[in-house]
C-alpha cells in the first residue's frame, strides 16, 4: 500500500517528506518501545508510535523503516524532524489512537511485520 | 558533542574508536548512525549493514543506560565487521539472566526514552555471527560482536 493511501485512511497530516508519498509500505510495526521495534522491525515497514523523541527517527533509520506515523495527534520535536528530513524518512501525524490506526490499516490489508516473509 | 572518534589505520583494514558517555540520552544512537554510514560507504551488503547497525545501536544504548562511559571500537576487514564495546560501569551480576528476552533492570527514565524492554543483549546475539560478553560487577562490561561479510545469516 502506498504511503499516500495510508495518509488518507488515517486522515494524517504530513510533517515532512512530501516526495515520499508514493513509497510502497510492505508491513507495519506499532510500538512505543524502540527496543521492541529494533527486535521485530523489518526493512520497508511503517512504524506507528506515540514516542516523539529523536529515538523514534533514529530507530526507524537503523531498521530501515520507510515512514513513521505518530498517533494521538503527537508530533516529533524539531531535532527529530531535521533528522528525518536528512535521512529521507517521511513523518506523519494522525489523531487516531494507536489501536484505531492499527485496526484501520490491518482491515485494509496491511500486515504485521511478523506476517511478512522478509 | 560528547561522542567522537579517532582513526587508526591497520594493514588489515579499518579501525575507528568512538567514545560514548553514560546517561547522555540526547546523543544516544549517534555513534551507531555514524557506523552505519561508514559501513554503507564501504559498499558492504545492505542486509549485513542493517544487522550490524541494529547490534551497534543496542550496544551503544546499553552503555548510555547502564555505564558511566564506554569506548566503541569498529574494525572492518575483508572478512568481517567487529565491534568491541568496553564500558566502565556497574557491570552485570548474572549474564545468563541478562541474556533472557524481557529481563530488564531499566529505570522509568530509560523506558520513557523507548528503551529498556530487556531485548538488547538477545537482539545483539540474534544479529551477530559471534557474540561474547564478559562483565565484572562494579567495573564494567565488554561486548565482542562479530559479523561475517561472506555469509548471510537468515532473519
Amino acid at each position: 500500500m502506498k504511503l499516500r493511501e495510508i495518509k488518507e485512511l488515517l486522515q494524517a497530516e504530513l510533517i515532512c517528506g512530501e516526495n515520499h508519498l508514493e513509497t510502497e509500505i510492505e508491513a507495519v510495526c506499532a510500538s512505543d518501545l524502540m527496543s521492541d521495534v529494533l527486535a521485530l522491525g523489518k526493512p520497508g515497514m511503517l512504524l506507528i508510535t506515540g514516542l516523539t523523541n529523536v529515538h523514534s527517527v533514529r530507530t526507524a533509520d537503523i531498521i530501515e523503516a520507510k515512514a513513521i506515523i505518530y498517533v494521538r495527534g503527537k508530533k516529533p520535536d524539531q531535532e527529530g524532524i531535521a533528522l528525518a528530513a536528512k535521512k529521507g524518512i517521511p513523518l506523519l501525524s494522525t489523531n487516531h489512537l494507536m489501536y484505531e490506526a492499527c485496526g484501520i490499516l490491518y482491515s485494509c490489508g496491511l500486515k504485521s511485520v511478523r506476517e511478512t516473509g522478509k | 558533542m560528547k561522542s567522537g572518534f579517532q582513526n587508526d589505520e591497520k594493514e588489515s583494514g579499518l579501525v575507528q574508536k568512538f567514545s560514548i558517555m553514560g546517561g547522555d540520552f540526547h546523543h544516544a544512537g549517534y555513534v551507531s548512525t555514524q557506523i552505519k554510514e561508514i559501513l554503507k560507504e564501504l559498499g558492504i551488503d545492505s542486509t549485513i549493514v542493517r544487522r550490524a547497525a541494529i547490534a551497534a545501536y543496542e550496544a551503544e544504548m546499553n552503555v548510555v543506560m547502564y555505564a558511566q562511559r564506554g569506548i566503541f571500537t569498529l574494525e572492518v576487514t575483508p572478512e568481517q565487521i567487529r565491534f568491541v564495546v568496553e564500558d566502565e560501569g556497574q557491570g552485570i551480576p548474572d549474564i545468563e539472566l541478562a541474556m533472557q528476552e524481557g529481563y530488564s533492570t531499566a529505570t522509568p527514565e530509560m523506558r520513557e526514552m523507548g528503551f529498556g524492554a530487556g531485548m538488547g543483549l538477545p537482539n545483539i546475539k540474534k544479529n551477530s555471527d559471534r557474540f561474547e560478553i564478559t562483565s565484572e560487577v562494579g567495573k564494567g562490561t565488554c561486548l565482542n560482536i562479530t559479523i561475517f561479510l561472506n555469509q548471510r545469516k537468515s532473519q
